[in-house]
């Protein structure tokens, strides 16, 4: 037998929290653009958690709604970014972001 | 309970919704994609949401939907008028560059006006959620536009710059929202104000408008989250930078206008110490190490890109005055404050596309957007030369033109929210307005004091649609520079 934990909304903030941190140094530390997509999704979706995690709370389905929301402009925003890594790869055939520096800031 | 939809309040947004599909819809349908007359259907589109806009105003009542989640009074209908007419001038930028590139044409408009949509909506979106998807309907399309040029390196890695920041900076603002519905309970701008007039202040919600701040600088370019505009300016197609540093730089400060002044503002001021330190210390960083970059440059859209972090920071300095003021508990003066970061939008719009108008018109000459470029123009074509000259120095903020009142104001409410805060900004603000009057001064005297480097001395043959532009530019430069009282109005109508 296992015993049930009690798991309070607490923990979830805690996960959304650590998977958005993962997500932010991911995103720093990569070099790889579609591993960089993939870290700002973990962001994206730690906010999605937490919006979720405090609606089902404070009982209040707007926060839930959002999610929702979240999920359709994050679906755009990948198909966008792919769209311009595609561009790019068809000239460079290498998606590293150091490579990237025709410009520099 | 079943929504009220006050078709009226909504007719903007409708019209302009309307026009962004039938602009898809005759991009596909007209032979060649002729993308004149696409240009055409959403120049007009535009105009024709406008008329709303003046009906509404004309109206003068505020008009809530949605719970209180979209509001039209009048400050949503001076940035949805400021809005459409920016993208106005916008269309005539480009319709000759995207008539001569060799690009997909018609989809230019629709992208565009899409991103014009999403500031419309902005200005009267008064609920998170709104907001958030707002701002993705400004940020996505301008991503496509960064990189429109897609066999061009150089167009390529502006969107994809532009494209990370821009998905990382929603990132942090969505986190941010999450943990400010958590405190607040609610979405909408209105009970967060509330709540944080009632409850005070925790340290949770002070990591909240971090974030959801740190979130918005990045869309508003202020420093230290700017390093993305100038690349992303210089590799963008001229126009599409004009947008970007005008529209989109004005929604994302609409955004922070909205979410501060009706949600961490409280009812009553309680909430200004969370975020006018911030605010504070973005705007002496972004004016400051913006004007300093801006010197050093001899790209004229790096400049501009540079010298728009600047004029950034100026934006800011009501903003944190205003929450200085709100500290001390001065709730007029804080809405005077608020007023000053609307006008200086305003201006700063009209005399920053009109900047963008004289070297998309300068380019077409000589192919290049090097300072040096702009060698002899007062000999060759002296009224480019002149209308560059006097956006230059509204930008500088010299009188009697519109960039001087907008200094003027954002100046006052500085000094008049007091404290040693709101002094030393004044005066950082000062400096920096001395400083930034080199780099703009620099495009001058290559004007006027150098030799034409090319062979070819005849005039600089400008196309009737950069024509218009220029000339409504120009003329908001100068009228409200003459007549300033046009726009304080709208300043104090707005809050």
């Amino acid at each position: 037998m296992i015993a049930a934990l009690d798991i309070t909304p607490t923990y979830y903030l805690v996960v959304a929290a650590a998977l958005f941190t993962i997500g932010g140094v991911g995103l720093l530390v990569r070099r790889n653009t579609l591993v960089m997509f993939m870290c700002i999704e973990l962001m994206l979706n730690a906010a999605n958690l937490t919006f979720v995690t405090f609606a089902k709370a404070l009982d209040d389905i707007g926060g839930q709604v959002i999610v929702f929301f979240t999920l359709v402009v994050a679906a755009a925003e990948v198909a966008v970014g792919l769209a311009i890594i595609v561009a790019i790869f068809r000239r460079r055939q290498d998606v590293t972001a150091d490579d990237v520096s025709a410009l520099r800031g | 309970m079943n929504p009220v939809f006050d078709w009226h309040a909504l007719a903007p947004d409708v019209v302009l919704a309307a026009t962004v599909l039938l602009t898809l819809v005759a991009t596909f349908l007209l032979p060649d994609r002729d993308a004149t007359q696409v240009s055409r259907i959403a120049a007009i589109g535009v105009l024709a949401a406008l008329v709303p806009v003046v009906t509404l105003a004309n109206d003068g009542a505020d008009r809530a939907m949605f719970d209180g989640a979209y509001v039209v009074d009048n400050y949503a209908l001076a940035l949805k008028a400021f809005f459409l007419v920016a993208a106005y001038v916008t269309i005539l930028l480009s319709v000759d560059y995207i008539q001569e590139g060799d690009y997909y044409r018609g989809e230019f408009y629709f992208l565009l006006l899409t991103s014009v949509l999403g500031m419309s909506v902005m200005a009267s979106a008064r609920d998170l959620i709104t907001m958030f998807v707002a701002l993705e309907t400004i940020s996505i399309p301008t991503f496509v536009l960064a990189a429109y040029r897609k066999h061009d390196r150089v167009s390529n890695e502006a969107g994809v710059k532009y494209y990370v920041i821009g998905v990382l900076s929603s990132a942090l603002m969505l986190y941010g929202m999450s943990l400010i519905f958590g405190y607040a309970g609610s979405t909408r701008l209105a009970e967060i104000g509330a709540q944080v007039s009632a409850a005070g202040a925790p340290p949770l919600l002070a990591v909240a408008v971090f974030l959801s701040l740190v979130g918005f600088a990045f869309k508003v370019s202020a420093v230290p989250f700017h390093f993305w505009a100038p690349d992303t300016y210089e590799g963008a197609p001229t126009p599409v930078t004009a947008f970007l540093s005008v529209s989109s730089k004005a929604g994302g400060f609409v955004a922070l206008l909205n979410i501060v002044f009706f949600g961490f503002y409280g009812v009553d001021g309680a909430g200004t110490e969370l975020w006018w330190p911030v605010i504070w210390v973005l705007a002496a960083l972004s004016m400051t190490l913006g004007n300093l970059a801006a010197l050093r440059q001899t790209n004229v859209v790096r400049m501009l890109a540079y010298s728009s972090v600047a004029q950034g920071g100026f934006m800011l300095v009501p903003f944190a005055a205003a929450g200085i003021a709100g500290a001390a508990g001065d709730l007029g003066q804080a809405d005077t404050a608020f007023g000053a970061v609307v006008i200086y939008l305003l201006v700063y719009g009209a005399m920053n596309l009109g900047a963008f108008a004289v070297v998309i018109a300068a380019a077409r000459r000589t192919r290049s957007a090097e300072i040096s470029s702009f060698a002899g123009l007062f000999q060759t074509s002296p009224t480019l030369a002149v209308l560059m000259t006097v956006f230059m120095a509204s930008l500088a903020g010299i009188p009697p033109l519109a960039g001087w009142f907008a200094k003027f104001v954002m100046f006052q409410s500085a000094v008049e929210a007091g404290g040693a805060w709101g002094i030393t900004l004044a005066v950082v603000a000062g400096v920096n307005s001395v400083i930034a009057f080199f780099y703009y001064a620099g495009v001058m005297r290559q004007m006027w004091f150098k030799e034409p480097a090319g062979e070819d001395r005849s005039e600089i043959e400008v196309p009737y649609a950069l024509t218009g532009a220029l000339a409504i530019t120009a003329a908001v430069t100068l009228v409200v520079g003459v007549y300033p009282q046009l726009f304080a109005r709208v300043g104090e109508l707005a809050f």
